[in-house]
């Protein structure tokens, strides 16, 4: 080849000397550091709030506290009728069975409907996607006077059995949309090893959808730990409150309110979400194992 | 004790449309049978009908002379070894061979024995302990076989198990399944779409098209006495050459000359010949026909000539050895009349 070799130069692209290269990092993250404090102001200020005196919560601008102490802290565990450690237990007991319920029931329904041949598959599938289309308010009532004519009023019967009969269309159908992209030969495969469809979904299925359950058992715990809705039209006795519903006793309509305790079981309260998150958010990312399948 | 297998007017329909045309066949004891044909004829879909994983529309499936029509895959005494391979991604080779076993609740020394006994055979011992991603496309088909031979199954099936393998691989693997058939002895049927697979495995080669047999038996038997045009041009490599043909008083009329066949011709309208059956030199053929070479390539063992006849039809040769042809000439095929091959108007043998 005598040609010369063509000169590629990438057109539009100003060529910054290292001086100005520097500046224009230092001025992208102070805009992105300002924005982010922004977002987390709020949290930072409750934060703080539960750590200052009470007298200083609404009286002073600064994010530092004048004074550090865990006051609201012991006076928020302690301060109600029943201990905080009740409406966490409460919390916890009500969000787990929720995360084994949605975890276990969806995913056998989705497993029914992208896996096995049922009559009407398709106008039950509808019917399931309709439901997702439905306001949580307007099946409310109904639910309601069903659960009291159950008995189930006070308990967190309402608020836990349902997860248990696949009532949530919006993971079924996520875990569906999974399911159908495993290969159909990994069920053939194991069809020909005298597998029945029980054993698939639990032995295949299954342990190949982690990141799909993840994702369900993150949004569930999530949903549910937050849900303020629910537990205040289920929930009467104190000793069955929720944590959310604890909080909301803080504030009184009568003046005598506690925001320090407010606040500062508010922070306690995210915890387990956060430490849940931080738990599962490794199988989120987790690649699906289809490498035994070269396509 | 080796299986033998029968389908009776086997037929297979997706709600109107029938893609498995009554189908019959006999597939001997320890017989290795491939399932051959272009794609969408139909030769996926009947091994699955045989394994269970298809029901059976129509006709009956017997194995070992017993009705297994509606028997389940797992009760047939079958197993599969997939294009894929489907391995269970998440368990480990060991895991995936013994999972079948597991699944029929035998105890756990045997499956050990079973397992390490396959993993002899296929030399996959070193990769018990190994993930399916962490295996080579060669030993990913180990353990596939493997998966079948440990249940110890009456009938394997194969379906296109080397077509996701590279060239040399599949020539190696194609060599180990065949000795796999000598050493086990079970009935076999293997599904692929490459005739040089079919020709070198099988006892008995099942060419279908469509939906329908268009012929079964020896691979020889196909080679040399195709019944119809579709497995003359299916079976060989390179493809048999075919030329018009029109019958005039004196014999058959080819490219313009008159062929001088020592047999009946009448209802001839395609003449075929099979490139490596064509030589340069007189010998004892028959002159065919003058032909311009187009293209000449050297392989060393052979070498083969694309050539055109004086009315554009063209001819594939393949010489053995490295033949001085000259690219534009003019050369005279001749052929011995007793492999030339005649075809009448609906493409079937006379």
């Amino acid at each position: 080849m005598t040609d010369a070799p063509v000169k590629l130069e990438v057109v539009g692209l100003r060529t910054l000397s290292p001086m100005q290269r520097r500046l224009l990092s230092v001025l992208t993250h102070a805009a992105l550091l300002a924005v982010s404090v922004l977002m987390l102001y709020p949290l930072l200020w409750m934060l703080a709030a539960s750590f200052r005196p009470e007298n200083e919560i609404f009286t002073s601008a600064s994010i530092w506290p004048s004074e550090w102490s865990l006051d609201s802290y012991v006076r928020g565990w302690n301060g109600l009728r029943t201990s905080f450690g009740t409406f966490f237990t409460n919390s916890f007991i009500v969000s787990i069975l929720s995360v084994c319920g949605n975890v276990l029931a969806c995913s056998m329904a989705a497993f029914a409907f992208a896996r096995l041949n049922f009559k009407f598959k398709n106008f039950w599938f509808a019917m399931m996607l309709m439901t997702l289309m439905l306001p949580y308010q307007v099946t409310l009532i109904p639910q309601y006077v069903l659960f009291r004519q159950l008995g189930w009023v006070n308990t967190f019967l309402p608020l836990v059995v349902p997860k248990f009969l696949a009532a949530d269309g919006f993971f079924i159908f996520l875990m569906v949309q999974f399911f159908r992209g495993l290969p159909k030969e990994l069920d053939e495969a194991a069809q020909m090893d005298g597998c029945s469809p029980w054993r698939i979904y639990w032995k295949i299925i299954m342990p190949l959808s982690m990141p799909v359950l993840a994702t369900a058992a993150i949004f569930t715990f999530i949903w549910t730990w937050d849900d303020f809705f629910g537990p205040l039209i289920y929930l009467s006795e104190m000793k069955t409150y929720t944590v959310m519903l604890g909080l909301r006793t803080f504030t009184d309509s009568t003046g005598e309110s506690d925001y320090g305790g407010l606040f500062a079981m508010s922070v306690a309260s995210i915890v387990p979400i956060f430490l849940f998150f931080l738990f599962f958010q490794r199988l989120l990312i987790e690649g699906i194992a289809t490498t035994g399948m070269k396509r | 004790m080796a299986t033998s297998i029968q389908l009776r007017q086997l037929v297979k329909a997706y709600g109107d449309l029938e893609v498995i045309h009554s189908i019959d066949l006999d597939i001997d004891p320890g017989e290795f049978t491939v399932f051959v044909g272009p794609s969408g004829c139909g030769k996926s879909t009947l091994l699955r009908m045989i394994a269970g994983l298809e029901p059976i529309t129509g006709g009956d499936l017997l194995i070992d002379s017993q009705r297994m029509n509606d028997v389940p895959a797992a009760r047939r005494g079958i197993a599969m070894v997939f294009q894929s391979y489907a391995l269970y991604p998440h368990m480990n080779v060991y895991q995936n061979l013994a999972f079948g076993l597991e699944t029929a609740k035998t105890p756990k020394a045997e499956i050990q024995a079973r397992v390490q006994r396959a993993a002899e055979i296929l030399q996959i011992v070193p990769l018990l302990q190994r993930k399916p991603k962490q295996l080579s496309g060669g030993q990913r088909q180990r353990v596939a076989i493997g998966r079948a031979i440990v249940r110890e199954p009456k009938i394997f099936l194969f379906d296109e198990p080397l077509s996701n393998l590279d060239a040399e691989l599949r020539v190696q693997m194609r060599v180990e399944i065949a000795k796999l058939h000598n050493d086990l002895g079970n009935t076999m049927i293997y599904v692929t779409h490459d005739q040089v697979e079919a020709m070198t495995m099988a006892d008995k080669i099942v060419v279908l098209r469509l939906g329908v047999i268009e012929q079964a038996g020896a691979p020889l038997e196909l080679y040399n006495n195709p019944k119809n045009l579709f497995v003359a041009g299916f079976i060989g490599s390179p493809k048999m050459n075919f030329l018009t043909a029109t019958e005039d008083g004196a014999g058959l009329k080819v490219a313009g000359a008159t062929l001088n066949l020592p047999r009946a011709v009448a209802g001839a309208t395609t003449l075929g010949i099979r490139p490596e059956h064509i030589t340069l030199t007189q010998g004892s053929g028959i002159k065919i026909a003058d032909l311009r070479v187009d293209l000449v390539e050297n392989l060393g063992g052979q070498t083969v000539v694309y050539a055109t006849t004086s009315d554009g039809q063209s001819v594939n040769i393949v010489l053995e050895g490295q033949a001085p042809v000259d690219l534009g000439s003019t050369v005279t095929a001749y052929a011995d009349p007793a492999r030339l091959h005649l075809f009448n108007a609906n493409g079937d043998a006379i």
